[in-house]
């Protein structure tokens, strides 16, 4: 091949693999922005005085007497929209009963509906059991959309049957017009922001507090907690057993039929779709062995130590062989006995390999949904604590994203919980692979000198 | 040849203690203390991987506190034969050996031995440096304190005596702390031999140690071969048979497995008896 051709085909592979590397970059971006500006809302938002509230009530948080002038602030504000209310029921008292009257009562009801929604328990309720209806809109951007709720009724076009209907909106206040209450559009759509006062709010609580209501208010501790125990706990089963596996197959195991299997198996192992693991781990642990009545945080994390064993046995193995013979030649030269070569000095040179792929299945071990669903995880649960790991279950990020986005009743209201949750399971994990990769760069420094 | 007094003297002793050929000492100037008794005695001893058969059937006793070279063509055996000598080829599974092979009266092969003990004894300076990835200091003291010794102050002795002995301590003695792969090729090895003389060891088995080493490093190896003649039995295997003929009072010539011919090195050199060994020390072929 002469000179030309050759650099034609060196640069036009140099392009390809350019252009492959971009386009992994941006499908990467387009990934990871959504997640992102998204999750971020969870703890960067604009929280209104409900929000405020909430905090001071169930978690003793901010400054009451702050507190207590913005109430009677906006209070001053709601009132008259409550006066335009009594008003208006007492018009509806005095209505001939009929057609008219029904057609404005159930309309009445969805907009009283809207109003506690948006501003909490309205005079004369029932005092709510649930949480989720004893406060009004603690987000800024979701009472913007009850308030477009409470302006304009949604309606549907049907007129062509060739195309998909069309939502268009009919404003409220025409449906209400010559009645006291078409007052009180005008009003709430003027005065929103003098009664939820709202601030530009940095919510650290997301992380630190437990959930309420089901996360419709409140953080996800209780997750990424469940999360740390169940992953830390797989490590502590896993890791000394796949070191041990590791130095078995790399310097002591002969190289026989049994050995081959071993290795076959170990392979095997770590191409099982982790759902299996999952079942495995119900029929084992749980069922067979009893380690716990039901799912619990050990059984969970046994699960999990067997799917990732595979992965820490594998690594460690190369990171042993690839530590040069002549360190062992050497020590064994020295009069060393062979266990105190492996432990003085291979596993010193090697550990930087078994640490990377240690941290790397510690990852996984917190990402992994499917090894839990049967034997550790519940959708909605309590912080636990260190000692119930062995008879509670708990919830963990993994499962309680799929759980809050597919299975949650109100799963379109917590968006920002959802991905909030993502992103910390995703931090979790990025945290956890650079922590590997730094000090796995340390221990080489510190090898090489 | 004609014996002297004192070879006659020294063959005695020798064939008390199971060597099988007679023992011309090195000339006069030459002579070491308390040296030229059998050390290691190989009888019929060969050495296979598998069903080859590396080194055939050796007899040869290699005397003790001289320095004696293992010469030959690439792939003749002498690393074979070599680490045979502190059983470093157990690690190599298809391995094994027959005949006898005695250490300081001591069987190597033998069913009862203790190879992790036997090592103790001998130590081994390979081809390519190989320091520990530790400190300076920690590389030295790493025999000692497998064999017990904990105190700060003693190993600080050890670590100092054994490079001095290396000809390394005045290089070395203000970043003993430093990561032993920081220092150069040629420091590397030294502090490898230093490594090895630490342990105390009776016999020093060299495998091409120079051949990964500049010219310098090289003559500085051999300096210090020439200082550890006397304490030490001292095995090098070279592949440059200048080295062997600076270096060694003693050489085997290997050829395809066989010792070929074993002298004193003045006589191998200027009056071969095979002609194979005159073939390959004039260069006809290496
Ligand atoms: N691990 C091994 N397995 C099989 N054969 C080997 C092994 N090591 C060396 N040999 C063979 O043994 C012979 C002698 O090797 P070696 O002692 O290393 O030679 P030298 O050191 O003289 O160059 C060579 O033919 C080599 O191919
Ligand atoms: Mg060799």
């Amino acid at each position: 091949m002469d000179l030309g051709t050759r650099k034609i085909l060196d640069r036009s592979f140099t392009a390809v693999g350019v252009t492959s590397i971009l386009l992994m970059a941006m499908a990467l971006l387009v990934v990871i922005v959504p997640i992102f500006s998204n999750g971020i809302g969870a703890i960067f938002f604009k929280g209104t005085i409900e929000h405020r509230k909430l905090q001071y009530n169930e978690f003793r948080k901010g400054n009451p007497d702050v507190l207590q002038q913005q109430i009677t602030e906006t209070d001053s504000y709601r009132n008259n929209a409550f006066s335009i209310v009594e008003a208006f029921e007492a018009e509806m008292e005095g209505m001939e009963p009929g057609e008219k009257k029904k057609e404005y009562a159930s309309q009445y009801t969805s907009v009283r509906k809207i109003l506690a929604h948006l501003l909490g328990p309205l005079p004369g309720d029932m005092e709510p059991i649930l949480l989720r209806y004893q406060y009004g809109a603690t987000r800024w951007e979701k009472a913007e959309e009850a308030l477009h709720e409470l302006m304009f009724v949604t309606k549907w076009d049907y007129s062509d049957p060739t195309k998909m209907a069309t939502q268009y909106f009919v404003p409220r206040a025409d449906e209400f017009a010559g009645t006291a209450l078409a007052d009180l559009f005008p009003y709430m759509e003027n005065n929103l922001e003098k009664m939820l006062l709202p601030e530009q709010t940095f919510y650290w609580g997301f992380i630190t507090e437990r959930s309420l209501d089901a996360h419709i208010f409140g953080g996800i501790w209780a997750e990424i907690q469940g999360t740390f125990f169940l992953a830390v706990g797989a490590m502590l089963f896993a890791f000394p057993l796949g070191v041990i596996a590791a130095i078995y197959f790399t310097e002591y195991a002969k190289d026989n039929f049994f050995t081959s299997i071993l290795r076959s198996a170990n392979s095997t192992l770590a191409g099982v779709p982790s759902i299996v693991f999952g079942l495995f781990g119900l029929a084992f642990f749980i069922n067979t062995m009893k380690v716990s009545e039901s799912k619990s945080v050990l059984a969970g994390s046994l699960t999990l130590a067997i799917m990732i064993l595979p992965t820490i046995i594998r690594a460690a193995e190369e990171a042993i062989l690839a530590v040069p013979k002549t360190y062992k030649e050497a020590s064994l030269g020295l009069g060393s006995t062979k266990w105190r070569t492996i432990v003085t000095v291979i596993l010193p040179a090697a550990l930087p390999g078994i640490i990377t792929g240690g941290i790397i299945s510690l990852g996984r071990a917190a990402g992994e949904t499917a090894p839990i669903i049967f034997t550790a995880a519940v959708s909605v649960g309590a912080t636990i604590g260190l000692a119930d790991v062995f008879n509670s279950p708990t919830p963990a990020l993994s499962w309680n994203i799929y759980n809050l986005a597919s299975e949650h009743e109100a799963a379109n209201e917590i968006r920002h919980v959802q991905y909030g949750m993502v992103l910390a399971l995703i931090s979790i994990v990025l945290l956890l692979n650079l922590s590997a990769i730094l000090l796995r760069a340390r221990i080489s420094q510190k090898l090489k000198g | 040849m004609q014996m002297t007094a004192e070879e006659r003297e020294v063959n005695k002793v020798a064939a008390k203690s199971g060597a099988n050929r007679e023992i011309f000492l090195p000339p006069e100037r030459e002579r070491v203390k308390d040296g030229g008794k059998p050390h290691v005695s190989a009888k019929n001893f060969s050495i296979f991987y598998g069903n080859f058969e590396a080194v055939k059937k050796v007899n040869a006793d290699i005397l003790s506190k001289y320095v004696t070279a293992i010469i030959g063509p690439s792939g003749c055996g002498k690393s074979t034969f070599l680490r045979a000598i502190n059983r470093m080829n157990d690690l190599i599974p298809s391995c094994y050996t027959t005949g006898t092979l005695m250490f300081d009266g001591e069987d190597v092969y033998g069913r009862y031995t203790d190879e992790v003990q036997l090592r103790k004894k001998i130590g081994m300076v390979f081809q390519k440096p190989n320091p520990f990835p530790k400190s300076i200091f920690d590389n030295i003291a790493y025999g000692p304190r497998l064999h017990g010794v904990k105190d700060k102050k003693m190993l600080e002795e050890v670590v100092e005596k054994s490079l001095r002995k290396a000809a390394l301590w005045d290089e070395v003695k203000d970043r003993l702390d430093r990561n032993a792969l920081g220092l150069s090729g040629g420091q590397q090895q030294r502090l490898c031999v230093a490594r090895t003389l630490a342990v105390e060891p009776e016999i020093l088995l060299l495998d091409e140690p120079t051949s990964a080493l500049d010219p310098k490093a090289t003559a500085k190896i051999e300096d210090l071969i020439e200082e550890l003649r006397g304490s030490y039995t001292i095995l090098i295997v070279t592949h440059n048979m200048q080295q062997a003929s600076r270096v060694s009072d003693y050489t085997m010539f290997y050829y395809e497995g066989d010792l070929v011919e074993y002298a004193p090195t003045k006589q191998l050199f200027t009056n071969p008896r095979d002609q194979v060994t005159e073939d390959y020390i004039t260069g006809r072929f290496s």
